[in-house]
């Protein structure tokens, strides 16, 4: 199985504070990666440093290497819309941009070149069905998309972000804002996307881990305590902190 | 618990009787200007003040000039102040956040939006109309208005960037957008009824200004098209309503040019009112 993404010995540091400590994690091809940990524990921070959105923030410092598809992720000739391009992300909260349903799926093939009304029609329509919304909105592309339930508005982030045709999704907590019945939607859906997709997923939620992800990951405090496949990390797990979260005894 | 309840009753109606007073006092100011100078305005507005000029020569009176030449400023000095303000405003709050020199900026900007405007006047009048040598005119008039409303519009402009929300651009640069990109599509879309907003306050400053006006744009006028104005003397409204007061002794066109400023102020905050509700409209829409 190849690893997508291979970092090793990743750093972070918010001015003096350190989040991420020496991470070193393969994220395998096909393959729905799942990061757990108590609020705080870097997984979050390890997630966006994978398209370099915690770049945005000043004050940040990164060291170690994170190496997508052969070739590092901070190479200078690497460009960074091109990377967030093959990387994409699906935010904590949904955030559709204020426009219709349509442009905000649009939005990416947009910035990218793709001008023509039928090309730009056949992968909204597209990337809505993938994102198992398309029945719910077809006939209202011309609506806000603020107009919608925050599950409807994750789904059309979710189909914003595959119109890209990325080869990664990276998604942070994308159901903790949501109803269960949305919620399980958007699992069934990750479920499905795993045969085209390389997906990452940070979770709270233990139970979503063990249903949707193949791998598992756990942090605390910086630290990557514990990685490997899902089953064998919940049921026979290495390091006694790990025994411990999953267990419930903290976090 | 009587007596207790008998005070509280008693307090309850002082502090919501001193509410009402100020909130009386205050629309009861605002009405006796606003009655007073429509009502002893109004009258003296005819067709022949707004149409005509004031000439010795052929005795008439007429404000015609001036109107034109508050639109000329009006619009000279927001064709300079909106794509530099907001340009500013975009490269402070987008590219160069967090940054000592933005706090720095930001400062001066506030400082400069609190100085007198006479001191604007008096260097307008050094710089543009002497040392640049345009004279007075709406050319050294307008821009130095461009200098003393450039800090406002581009610190409304700033505070309604703040407004979009850091999600947006996530998402945006999340998809591969370029910062440029993301700022052009998503965020200025998104602030552009507090850029209306800046933008109408900036041009109620201008209709209002006369002191930064009087040694640059000049205290008379004449009517010759938007270029002669550029470089002759060109008194606007509020300058001339100085003027007709204190070098005329005509009050009663005073009054009317004071009626006739009231009117358009009130017809830019309508409009202002309407753009922003269909900015909004569109942004949130259905």
């Amino acid at each position: 199985m190849e690893a997508v993404l291979r970092t090793q010995a990743l750093s972070l540091w918010y001015g003096s504070v350190q989040a991420l400590k020496g991470v070193s994690l393969d994220v395998l091809e096909n393959r729905v990666t799942a990061l757990i940990g108590p609020s705080g524990c870097g997984k979050s921070t390890f997630l966006k440093t994978l398209d370099r959105m915690t770049q945005l923030i000043p004050g940040v410092r990164v060291e170690g290497e994170i190496v997508y598809r052969g070739r590092s992720i901070f190479d200078p000739a690497v460009d960074v819309t091109t990377l967030r391009r093959q990387v994409g992300m699906v935010f904590q909260k949904p955030n559709p941009f204020p426009m219709s349903i349509y442009d905000n799926v649009a939005y990416g093939p947009r910035t990218h070149g793709i001008r023509r009304h039928g090309e730009l029609d056949a992968i909204v329509e597209k990337s809505l069905r993938q994102a198992a919304i398309w029945d719910e909105v077809k006939d209202r592309l011309k609506r806000s998309a603020l107009s919608l339930s925050g599950g409807q508005q994750q789904r059309i982030c979710i189909a914003r972000a595959l119109a890209v045709e990325p080869d990664v999704l990276l998604m942070d907590e994308a159901t903790s804002a949501l109803d269960p019945i949305s919620t399980s939607k958007i699992e069934e859906l990750i479920a499905q996307l795993r045969e085209r997709y390389t997906i990452v997923i940070v979770t709270h939620n233990m139970q979503q881990a063990v249903r949707v992800s193949d791998q598992c990951a756990f942090f605390l405090q910086g630290e990557l305590v514990e990685a490997g496949d899902t089953q064998g990390v919940f049921s026979a797990p290495k390091d006694p902190r790990t025994q411990n979260y999953i267990t419930g005894r903290f976090g | 618990m009587e007596g207790l309840s008998k005070k509280r009753r008693l307090m309850d109606g002082v502090r919501r009787g001193s509410l009402w007073l100020s909130a009386g006092l205050t629309c009861g100011v605002l009405a006796l200007i606003i009655g007073c100078v429509l009502w002893q305005g109004l009258r003296h507005v005819t067709w022949e003040l707004l149409s005509g000029q004031r000439s010795y020569l052929n005795d008439t009176n007429g404000i015609l000039p001036n109107i034109l030449n508050t639109l000329y400023i009006i619009l000279l000095s927001m064709a300079a102040a909106l794509p530099l303000g907001v340009g500013a405003a975009v490269y402070l709050t987008e590219y160069a956040r967090g940054g000592r020199w933005v706090g720095a900026i930001e400062f001066a900007a506030e400082t400069l939006s609190g100085l007198p405007s006479i001191l604007f006047g008096l260097v307008g009048m050094l710089f543009f109309v002497r040392l640049l040598g345009f004279g007075t005119g709406t050319l050294a008039g307008g821009l130095t208005l461009v200098v003393m409303i450039l800090p406002v519009v581009m610190r409304t402009t700033q505070e309604s960037l703040k407004t979009v929300p850091q999600s947006y651009r996530e998402g945006a640069l999340g998809l591969g957008a370029g910062q440029w990109r993301m700022v052009r599509t998503v965020v200025l879309p998104n602030a552009a009824d507090g850029i209306v907003t800046g933008c109408i306050l900036a041009v109620g400053r201008i209709m209002g200004e006369s002191a930064a006006l009087l040694f640059t744009a000049g205290a008379s006028a004449g009517l010759g098209g938007f270029f002669r104005a550029l470089y002759a003397p060109s008194a606007t409204l509020s300058v001339s309503l100085y003027v007709y007061v204190n070098e005329y002794g005509d009050m009663d066109t005073a009054m009317a040019i004071a009626a006739v400023l009231m009117v358009i102020t009130l017809l830019l905050n309508l409009a202002a009112a309407w753009t922003g509700r269909r900015l909004k409209k569109r942004k949130g829409g259905r």
